[in-house]
């Protein structure tokens, strides 16, 4: 690795930290605005997630979905899509797997697997049609996968709150899910379930997908430089639909995987928030599938604090959420720091200088 | 002694992001009233240096003195406040706007609020009155010459009040013809008291036209010297660093099959511009057949519809008899067609990806490159190791980002990758453009072994120079149409291709015919 190089890896996570800590800094001042009791609040915040077993279960509960659809959104970004329909396929993807969870009776193995490939297929499908829609029609990806978003969740609400509603239930939620559907607790006291697995199978493979793999070659040239792919014979158009369908896929999946390790019925009343998560996260992980797992705990740990924060003191659990913005707005501020590491950069190849012309 | 200069800079130093050092501790200076040249080899530092008077790069160190004070130039905005003005070498223009638009933007006259195109008019004819540049003010970009687009450039400085203005390579684009014209202006405008930096590599233009001159090389400043008292000579040696190149070594060519065959092309562009009309050539293995022509004459469409990022709209194109019609690019380069393109940094390389990846884009998908759909990583390190040897890429190893690269490095990664595969046919366009002396030597002599070798090649090309040392025989290009072929190249004049790429002569459809028998 050549020292440029090196010196810029350094500042991504540099920035990453800042980004943190800054937002941390802002937190805490606005806990002390907002609280009586600051640096109790404060504490709470920071180190509530681990101070009981139940929440530390809690972080790695909202990380397993969290991953799928960050990994999912690394594929399809680095192949220059900004495609934001991995919140409807996971939303859809979920109303799939309820569909095959009430409505297909399998024993317990294979039960599960069904419906997340289910899932997955309907999470594909919401996917692939804003990329069909963008190399055919030139359709802008990132409004055409917002508008799917809409369709995906208004479709999931009519099988949810017609075929498969549950009048006995009193609100908006399907039936039951089939026993041998769920998918089983890992640990006691926590609800931390069998998906963890797959989770970190999905970012091991994503990560060999995309830095190991022939088809990880392509979706990097046709991501960095479309026109160098399609000059070179690559298939650009395939590649495109292709990563976004893997990239739905892994966004319907992570929704089953959440359905059968969560919930006993399909409840969300909307959009869960789960696939833009997993945009925010892949910012934060510089769309690298192999540090997906930590923006994950980050984004989790923050959450899980700030429920604690509003469970047992006087702050909002709004706060959690200028936080986050704020480390999202300073990580993907690209000149955040850039005047320090061209310094150092520039620092670095004077000294290169002095050394050759000393030879 | 600070008075007689205009304009002053000391110990430039600019640092690219990333890592680059594109100037060191520059000295340079230029005296009132002169034309002065700034040369050098590509790479060796002139734009950034004039990017950095012109205010679009920020130096580390160094400081800039203008009319005897130190300025801060920190935009361009700022620059042409002082009246330090710039022409780039790509013309800042918006093609679809009237020259009077163009003329007047970011200060645009406006009456009741609105924007006053009769004022714009007539400023513009004001302006080109009074230094005796004529342009009709109403003509959209598009549809002028590329000498005409220089001089609304020119103009455009000029109306901004410039005393300093810089022309960065201006005769690059132009035939010997527009440029003798443009060096009439420039001595106009000297004589009006104007101070020019004119930025060139072509040793004759700077004889002719500047007083002083800097030279460059390897971001350092070598010397400056009145023009009169050196020789081309002189100057060369100052720019490479060593004594003149050695041409060429060029056997007779040893023709063969014909290797391609293009039929009856014609092509219409997006805006309905009948840009293609009839060309038909054909190339045998063992010959380099030039294309000259200006560009954007449609020599783009040619190579992009040979090598099928174009599909053809109507014609044929034969590669050893097979129909190319249809087929995918992968497909086009199976059947042993390379290709080099004009536009480096587009469609040549993926600035962000490394060398390696850069190197393995034809060919990552084959047999020996993978393990099962894993990509063989020993393999391709192996080959860009062996690659970069051998085409001697200046890099800090294979997996350095090729943006990290100079230009002449940058396609060099391009030509390894092309000239590896053992093509039949080598589409070469503009392979040469904007590359330092090596590398373009380097390349030249790449596509002669390529000729002896058997293969077929098609040297599309503006530099002159570069046309009648490589090639075997040529054709000329103008307007989408084939206006003249040359059997051969010898004895042929700079001045006569100038003619013909110019359109001011024609041959006859028989003696085009020659070229596809």
């Amino acid at each position: 690795m050549n020292k440029t190089k090196k010196i810029e890896a350094f500042f991504f996570v540099l920035r990453d930290l800042c980004a943190i800590g800054i937002a941390l800094l802002i937190s805490l001042i606005l806990i002390f605005a907002v609280s009586q009791d600051g640096w109790g609040a404060f504490r709470l915040f920071l180190f509530g997630p681990l101070q009981t077993v139940s929440r530390m279960g809690y972080i790695v509960e909202k990380m397993i979905p969290l991953m799928f659809t960050g990994v999912g959104v690394c594929l399809m970004v680095r192949c220059g899509q900004m495609n934001m329909g991995s919140e409807g396929a996971f939303y859809l993807g979920g109303v799939a797997c309820a569909a095959a969870a009430i409505k297909i009776a399998l024993p317990a193995g294979i039960h599960p697997l069904v419906c997340m490939l289910a899932a997955g297929v309907v999470g594909a499908l919401a996917c692939g049609v804003t990329a069909v829609l963008h190399t055919k029609f030139h359709a802008l990806t990132i409004v055409t996968s917002l508008m799917m978003n809409y369709i995906c969740l208004y479709l999931g609400q009519y099988f949810i709150n017609h075929p498969l509603w549950d009048s006995m239930s009193g609100y908006q939620a399907s039936f039951k899910y089939a026993q041998t559907a769920l998918l089983p607790k890992l640990f006691s006291r926590t609800n931390i379930h069998a998906g963890l697995f797959a989770a970190v199978a999905v970012v091991i493979l994503g990560h060999i997908l995309l830095e190991k793999s022939t088809f990880g070659y392509r979706i990097k040239m046709v991501g960095t430089n479309l026109h160098f792919a399609r000059y070179s014979g690559i298939n650009v158009t395939a590649t495109i639909i292709i990563c976004e369908l893997i990239g739905g896929f892994l966004a319907g999946f992570g929704g089953a995987v959440e359905q059968l390790g969560m919930y006993k019925r399909f409840e969300y009343s909307g959009l869960s928030g789960h696939g833009f998560d997993g945009v925010m996260i892949a910012v934060i992980a510089g769309n690298n599938p192999k540090y997906i797992p930590l923006a994950a705990l980050f984004l989790a740990y923050v959450r899980v604090g700030a429920e604690a924060m509003a469970r047992m003191s006087d702050v909002p659990p709004e706060l959690v959420s200028i936080v986050q913005s704020v480390v999202i707005m300073l990580v993907v501020a690209e000149k955040f720091l850039a005047g320090w590491k061209h310094r150092v950069i520039a620092k670095q190849s004077m000294k290169d200088l002095a050394l050759t012309e000393v030879k | 002694m600070e008075q007689e200069y205009v304009l002053s800079m000391q110990n430039i130093t600019k640092i690219y992001k990333d890592g680059f050092v594109a100037n060191k501790n520059i000295d340079f200076s230029v005296r009132k009233g002169d034309i002065h040249g700034l040369v050098g080899e590509n790479g060796a530092g002139k734009s950034t240096l004039m990017k950095v008077l012109f205010g679009q790069e920020l130096p580390e160190t160094g400081k800039i003195f203008f009319k005897g004070e130190e300025v801060n130039i920190s935009s361009p905005l700022a620059a042409l406040k002082l009246g330090i003005g710039m022409v780039h070498q790509h013309f800042m223009l918006v093609p679809s706007l009237t020259v009077a638009e163009n003329m007047v933007f970011g200060m645009e006259p406006t009456k009741g609020g609105l924007f006053d195109f009769k004022e714009a008019v007539r400023l513009t004819e004001e302006v080109a009155q009074k230094y005796g540049l004529p342009i009709d003010p109403n003509m959209k970009i598009r549809d002028l010459y590329v000498g005409q687009k220089q001089r609304v450039e020119i103009l455009k400085m000029l109306l901004r009040n410039v005393e300093v203005l810089i022309l960065d390579e201006p005769t690059a684009v132009l035939t010997p013809q527009e440029t003798q014209e443009l060096f009439v202006q420039l001595v106009k405008l000297k004589e009006q008291g104007y101070t020019i930096i004119f930025i060139s590599h072509k040793l004759g233009e700077i004889k002719q036209i500047c007083d002083r001159l800097t030279v460059l090389r390897d971001g350092c400043s070598i010397q400056t010297v009145d023009v009169d008292s050196v020789t081309e000579q002189d100057i060369s040696r100052m720019m490479v660093g060593r004594n003149a190149v050695n041409s060429l070594v060029k056997t007779p060519p040893k023709i063969g099959q014909v290797k391609l065959r293009v039929k009856r092309l014609n092509y219409f562009n997006g805006f309905g511009k009948h840009v293609l009309q009839n060309v038909s050539f054909q190339v045998r293995g063992g010959e380099i057949l030039g294309i000259a022509g200006i560009e954007g004459n449609g020599q783009r469409e040619i190579s992009e519809m040979i090598t099928g990022i174009d599909s053809i709209q109507s014609g044929e194109i034969l590669v050893n008899g097979t129909c190319v019609k249809g087929k995918s690019v992968r497909e086009i380069r199976e059947m042993g067609v390379a290709h080099i393109s004009e536009d480096r940094m587009t469609y040549g390389a993926a600035a962000e990806a490394s060398i390696e990846q850069n190197l393995i884009s034809d060919r990552f998908y084959k047999k020996q490159y993978q393990r099962g759909q894993i990509l063989n990583k020993k393999v391709i390190q192996r080959t860009s190791r062996e690659l970069i040897k051998s085409f001697t890429i200046k890099c800090d190893g294979g997996s350095a980002p090729v943006k990290t690269l100079s230009g002449g490095n940058i396609q060099k990664v391009v030509a390894a990758r092309e000239f590896s595969q053992s093509p039949q046919v080598m589409v070469a366009n503009q392979p040469t453009r904007g590359i330092d002396v090596g590398a373009s030597e380097l390349i030249r002599e790449k596509l002669i072994a390529l000729r002896d070798e058997g293969a077929a090649v098609l040297l599309i090309s503006a530099d002159m120079g570069e046309l009648r040392e490589v090639s075997d025989s040529l054709i000329v290009l103008c307007n989408g149409k084939i206006v003249a072929y040359f059997e051969t190249v010898e004895g042929l004049s700079e001045n006569e291709l100038g003619e013909y790429m110019l359109g001011l002569k024609e041959q006859t459809p028989e003696e085009i015919g020659r070229c596809f028998q």
